[in-house]
């Protein structure tokens, strides 16, 4: 059973749809990289996914249970959905680090927020705060960040600041984490670092989504592409498939439009 | 009468209209600065009740198109706000003390309350504006950064949110609260006893004018204190950018 399906998801803005019935899954410990022109859609997707946006039709399912499905007008409440959040992780392009906090504390916020809620959290306040500390610790060691702890986010680099919000993306253990272009915007010598730690989740088999520009690493780490332009799925495929016997004329130009630029 | 008029008498007295003054200014702020916030958030509200009629024949007109996208919460803050930040202070506190006489024939509330009130209502509505330049100011990045972390909205307002208004409201409150201590002279118009009332009556009282001057004095020491007081504030939220 695949870990994600989505299934026929539908969404405009007004008068404008952006997204035309996407479908697609993804199994357990696989990395789906989405490429795609400017404004096919991608943003949204994931937006959708991690229910900032509420799609007008479609279904998705994780682990078998339909979280949402816009045929459903039961509304659901705010803790539900919030609930339901919690299996999706999202890292954004802009990162969008807390500035108050430093980069532990900003690993630590949500797990912290969440344990209160634990019916024993009074009781072993001590234990779960230092079973928190520790697995942030952790996350930020594996990012590479074991001098950084105690900085601010403006005390970090871009390069740093993404890894953080990697870290503070895992530190709720998702089931499929999503990244939109988490190296857009970044100077150029600063993508590697954040690229390199990616790649060591993808071979770590977490269940990954990454919308990205950079074709050689979707080629490299993806096991699955998707091809999106004006709000549909035109192709996917293995790399290989997408990359090398690309099908879709439209997919052809947009790679060959890549290959130019780069 | 005159003659034991002195300068250590003249500081007596006007540090009792200081007394007034704090008052005025302490109280204003204790409810002005929550309500401000409440304001604030009614500005921002975007309930449209109306919504359902979108799309339907009565929306395509001029009217039922306005009427969809009325958002009532907001609009009846934005008119408060709006008349009150443009009529002056004065009129004011004179318009809710003699109000309740001309209509009523009697004195709802007593003048300090009466001019608490007025200024209560003023600086809520200032406050308001700077409080919702402070929240929208802030990027909806940090919401959705919560919002995907399983944070709940009144998590993220004070866990995340409310910091960094305070940081970038600090410089306009500060003005503000300036003001208020400059204002609460003009309770004086309805005969509250505070600093300037005080420093005035020696002309009646004694025919003496330093002591109006002298009031001066009183309003630099505590401006100096809060001028104090947030600098000290802005360097204790230096620690991080927003
Ligand atoms: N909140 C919104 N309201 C109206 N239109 C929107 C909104 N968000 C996105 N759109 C539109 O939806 C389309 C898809 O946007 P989206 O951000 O998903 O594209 P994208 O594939 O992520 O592009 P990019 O590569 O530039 O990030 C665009 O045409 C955009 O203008
Ligand atoms: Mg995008």
């Amino acid at each position: 059973m695949p870990i994600l399906e989505v299934n026929h998801i539908n969404k405009s803005f007004g008068s404008t749809k952006v997204l035309n019935d996407i479908s697609f899954s993804l199994e357990r410990g696989k990395a789906l990289a989405i490429i795609g022109s400017s404004g096919s859609g991608k943003t949204t997707l994931l937006r959708c996914l991690n229910f900032l946006e509420t799609p007008n039709a479609g279904q998705i399912v994780v682990n078998g249970e339909t979280l949402f499905d816009a045929a459903d007008h039961s509304s659901k409440s705010d803790a539900e959905i919030r609930k339901r959040r919690l299996h999706f992780g999202m890292v954004f392009q802009s990162f969008n680090l807390f500035p108050q906090y430093t980069a532990l504390e900003n690993v630590m916020l949500a797990s912290l927020l969440l344990a209160k809620e634990r019916p024993d959290y009074k009781q072993n306040k001590r234990e779960i705060h230092e079973q928190i500390e520790h697995h942030a610790i952790e996350l930020l060691s594996q990012m590479s960040l074991e001098g950084r702890m105690s900085h601010y986010p403006h005390q970090l680099s871009g390069g740093q600041q993404q890894r953080v919000a990697i870290a503070r993306a895992l530190a709720l253990q998702p089931d499929i984490l999503c990244f939109d272009e988490p190296t857009s915007a970044l100077d150029p010598e600063l993508t590697g670092e954040v690229l390199k730690v990616i790649r060591s989740l993808a071979e770590q088999h977490t269940t990954m989504i990454i919308v990205t520009h950079e074709m050689a690493f979707a080629r490299d780490v993806a096991d699955h592409v998707l091809f999106m332009d004006g709000g549909v799925i035109v192709e996917q495929g293995t790399p290989t498939e997408l990359f090398e016997n690309t099908q879709n004329e439209r997919t052809r130009a947009f790679l060959s439009r890549f290959s130019q630029n780069s | 009468m005159s003659a034991s008029v002195t300068f250590s008498s003249v500081t007596v007295t006007l540090f009792e209209g200081l007394v007034t003054t704090a008052q005025l200014f302490f109280l204003t702020l204790v409810f002005a600065l929550p309500i401000g916030l409440l304001l604030s958030f009614g500005a921002m509200n975007r309930w449209q009740p109306f919504r359902m009629l979108r799309g339907t024949k009565f929306a395509s007109g001029r009217f039922g198109c306005a009427l969809s996208e009325l958002r009532p919460i907001s609009l009846v803050v934005k008119t408060v706000v709006w008349i009150i930040r443009g009529t002056p202070l004065m009129l004011q506190i004179i318009a809710i003390f003699f109000g309740p006489r001309l209509l009523w024939g009697f004195d709802l509330i007593d003048r300090f309350p009466s001019a608490l009130l007025t200024f209560v209502i003023n600086y809520a509505c200032y406050f308001s504006e700077i409080f919702r330049g402070g929240i929208q100011s802030v990027p909806v990045g940090q919401q959705e950064a919560g919002l995907v972390l399983g944070m709940t909205k009144g998590q993220i307002f004070f866990k995340v949110t409310l910091l960094q208004v305070i940081k970038r409201v600090i410089p306009p409150m500060g003005n503000e609260f300036i003001n208020l201590v400059k204002d609460t002279a003009l309770a004086r118009t309805i005969s509250v006893y505070e600093v300037l009332w005080m420093g005035e009556s020696f002309i009646k009282s004694a025919g003496l004018m330093w002591p109006l001057f002298y009031t001066a004095v009183f309003y630099l020491a505590f401006n100096g204190i809060l001028v104090l007081l947030f600098g000290w504030l802005e360097k204790k939220l230096d620690y991080f950018r927003a």
